[in-house]
């Protein structure tokens, strides 16, 4: 059973406002699917009822096509990797991934076996007979993946597993799980506030925001055609820019003086929001420059410049390869053009139209 | 800091150490000052009468308990060979044996029980729990009137199914059992309580993955809740263990040691020695005694208990 179907799934907690409302999702074999969202949202609450741990309180959860509403966790077939890790602390690193096997009542042999394969899978040979006080952060959450990986089950869900380790090893082990899902063929579930990490390991993403699906999507799609503000400000590092604006004659006014000319855009109304990327707001020489804006603060990040500029009454970062030497009050010399630009509806907050042109040139990579 | 050249390693060394052992002397008195408010409160009630006891048991005494004769072991040696001070250390053992497992074994239930998510649990938690705010003397009383003998609720309902009546304190036979049973349910409550509020810090996470991982209700008891509660179940079973060896005042309030000295024990048998008989020094040897055992038995237990009990 390794693939997830949700009908107008609904959770509320005492009787009180709906904490997921109306939830409808498929989720197929052998796929990565991530959960993102702020804190809060619901995901956790989704995920323990994907697991049996909390009860539905309306619509139908399936697997393989058949309800399983009623199923206990255990009959359910699946691994969970909690948050913190929920190792046991008087077992030993052997004793806590056989757990669920001797449970189970899985035969000596067989759970000799799978101990060993997924010791070696996980590189913990050397740590087996350590309690889990005796390990680094990294370790146990290693033994947290081995015992979801010895169980075999084909679905695996993980709920925020790399919040408690530092950035450098977080990257590292994202690295390493998505490798172990495609190796085991895992239907992945997982749920994670941190939108890189959803960007870069989901094979599609649902975010998540008050027990609304905000939108559901593959990571580029999410990133060039959020289907709100929302989703708009949450995914993306630095967030995108955005701004109220009219248009009049052909013309877009961002402020007074800052106005950029529609050709090739039709826009049916005359009050919106405008959104551009930070990589999209682009320097520019003489002849290619279109505005002028104000540097307010400048963040070096190596290979990478932060510039942050005052449009209006608001900030607007843009991101350029390189090493710039600006400091604040400088007037540069940019290009913005409609191309580049995402409009919302300021009521609604709904996407109108997403921006045309999503990379420059030079940077698509075609297969 | 004070101001000096340093001429070589082995002069600093000295002024090192110097510095070292005025910290040292610093810390120390400040220590002291912290603790002091317990070392005087200790000091009179704990230290000096234990040397006081000590130095009685040496002794005899007359009845207003100043000592009289210097007789060395004597007051011990005197014990040793006494008959019912053997009597009362057996019914003291056995009074153990009777009350701590049955007093951990019940708690230990009622806590799981009243550790489910249940609708009302917070009522049977209270229900549980309610005999830590009884007095023993109150305690006493009521078990008196379930156990008299003619009017006793225990007693009619034994006549309703035809049993015979049963001298409940009055019957050697019966009268520690007894004194056990109303033993146990006074410490029930301290008891669940504690071990209520240890089974309540065990993270949920723990059974959550035990039940993903396919675990029943006996395979957690035993794997995750019995381990985790470990230290709370040490902590609780040496507290009950000590008190049980100190117990007194329903033995007063309900047989008054008898009948035959069955019920005994040494602390009743400690206040009618000095208090009764006016033999101070020989009550003083058997509390010696007494705090020996106490400590002997405590010791062997924590070396027991390292091995078994899984400190987080
Ligand atoms: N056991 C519970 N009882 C009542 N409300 C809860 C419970 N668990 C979670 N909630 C509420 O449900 C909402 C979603 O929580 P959660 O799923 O944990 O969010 P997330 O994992 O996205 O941070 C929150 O508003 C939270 O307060
Ligand atoms: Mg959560």
């Amino acid at each position: 059973m390794s693939h997830i179907e949700m009908e107008n799934l609904k959770k509320t907690y005492d009787h009180q406002q709906n904490v997921l409302d109306g939830i409808n999702l498929e989720i197929s074999e052998g796929e990565f699917f991530v959960l993102v969202g702020p804190s809060g949202s619901g995901k956790s609450t989704l995920l323990r009822m994907i697991a049996g741990l909390e009860e539905i309180s309306g619509g139908l959860l399936k697997m393989n096509g058949n309800v399983v509403n009623h199923l206990r966790p255990k009959e359910r077939n699946l691994s969970m990797v909690f948050q913190n890790y929920a190792l046991y602390p008087h077992l030993t690193v052997e004793q806590n991934i056989l757990f669920g096997l001797h449970a189970r009542k899985v035969s000596k042999s067989e759970q000799k076996k799978r101990l060993m394969e997924t010791a070696e899978m996980m590189g913990l040979g050397d740590l087996l007979k350590r309690k889990p006080k005796q390990l680094s952060g990294g370790q146990r959450q290693r033994v947290a993946l081995a015992r979801a990986v010895v169980s075999q089950a084909p679905i695996c869900l993980m709920d925020e597993p790399l919040s408690n380790l530092d950035a450098k090893l977080r990257a590292h082990m994202r690295m390493e799980i998505k490798r172990l899902q495609q190796q085991l063929g895992l239907t992945l579930v997982y749920v994670t506030h941190d939108q890189v990490e959803a960007m870069t390991m989901g094979d599609r993403i649902m975010v998540l925001h008050d027990g609304e699906i905000q939108q559901v999507g593959d990571p580029i799609t999410l990133y060039n055609e959020p289907a709100n503000l929302f989703v708009a400000s949450f995914i993306g590092s630095p967030k995108i820019n955005l701004t109220r604006a009219k248009v009049q004659d052909n013309q877009l006014y961002i402020t007074d003086e800052l106005k950029i000319p529609l050709r090739d855009t039709f826009l049916p109304k005359k009050e919106l929001i405008v959104g551009i990327r930070a990589e999209h707001i682009q320097h520019a020489t003489d002849e290619t420059a279109t505005h002028e804006l104000e540097v307010i603060t400048v963040e070096h990040l190596g290979n990478e410049t932060s510039i942050t500029f005052s449009v209006g009454n608001d900030y607007w970062t843009a991101k350029w390869i390189g090493q710039w030497q600006l400091k604040a009050g400088d007037k540069v010399k940019v290009s913005l053009t409609e191309e580049y630009l995402s409009f919302f509806d300021p009521v609604t907050e709904e996407l109108i139209q997403p921006a045309r042109v999503h990379a420059k040139e030079d940077e698509v990579v075609a297969i | 800091m004070t101001e000096f050249v340093i001429q070589s390693e082995q002069a600093y060394a000295k002024v090192w150490n110097k510095a070292r052992k005025r910290q040292r002397l610093h810390s120390f008195l400040k220590g002291l000052l912290f603790l002091l408010p317990s070392i005087l409160l200790f000091s009179v009630f704990l230290f000096y009468p234990l040397a006081k006891t000590i130095y009685l048991s040496f002794y005899l005494t007359d009845a207003s308990g100043a000592t009289t004769v210097y007789v060395g072991l004597e007051n011990y040696k005197q014990l040793f060979i006494s008959p019912i001070f053997q009597k009362s250390l057996e019914v003291t053992f056995l009074f153990v044996v009777y009350t701590v497992p049955g007093t951990i074994v019940i708690s230990l239930f009622l806590a799981l029980l009243a550790n489910e998510k249940l609708k009302g649990i917070g009522i049977f938690r209270t229900i549980f729990s309610s005999t830590m705010g009884i007095s023993v003397a109150a305690a006493s009383v009521f078990w008196m009137f379930l156990f008299h003998p003619t009017i006793g609720w225990l007693n009619q309902m034994l006549a309703t199914f035809g049993v015979d009546s049963i001298g409940w304190l009055t019957d050697p036979d019966w009268a520690l059992f007894s004194v056990s049973i109303s033993t146990i349910w006074m410490n029930i409550g301290f008891t669940f309580l504690i071990l209520l509020g240890g089974l309540q810090s065990i993270d949920r996470y723990l059974y959550e993955s035990a039940d993903i991982d396919g675990a029943g209700y006996f395979y957690k008891l035993r794997r995750i809740t019995i381990p985790m509660l470990s230290p709370t179940l040490f902590f609780v079973i040496t507290v009950s263990f000590i008190n049980a060896f100190q117990t007194f005042g329903q033995v007063d309030m309900l047989t008054r040691g008898g009948p035959q000295n069955e019920t005994n024990v040494i602390v009743y048998s400690i206040y009618q020695e000095a208090f009764m008989n006016y033999k101070h020094g020989a009550a003083s040897a058997q509390a010696i005694i007494l705090f020996i055992l106490i400590l002997l038995l405590t010791f062997i237990q924590f070396k027991l208990g390292e091995r078994k009990v899984h400190y987080q």
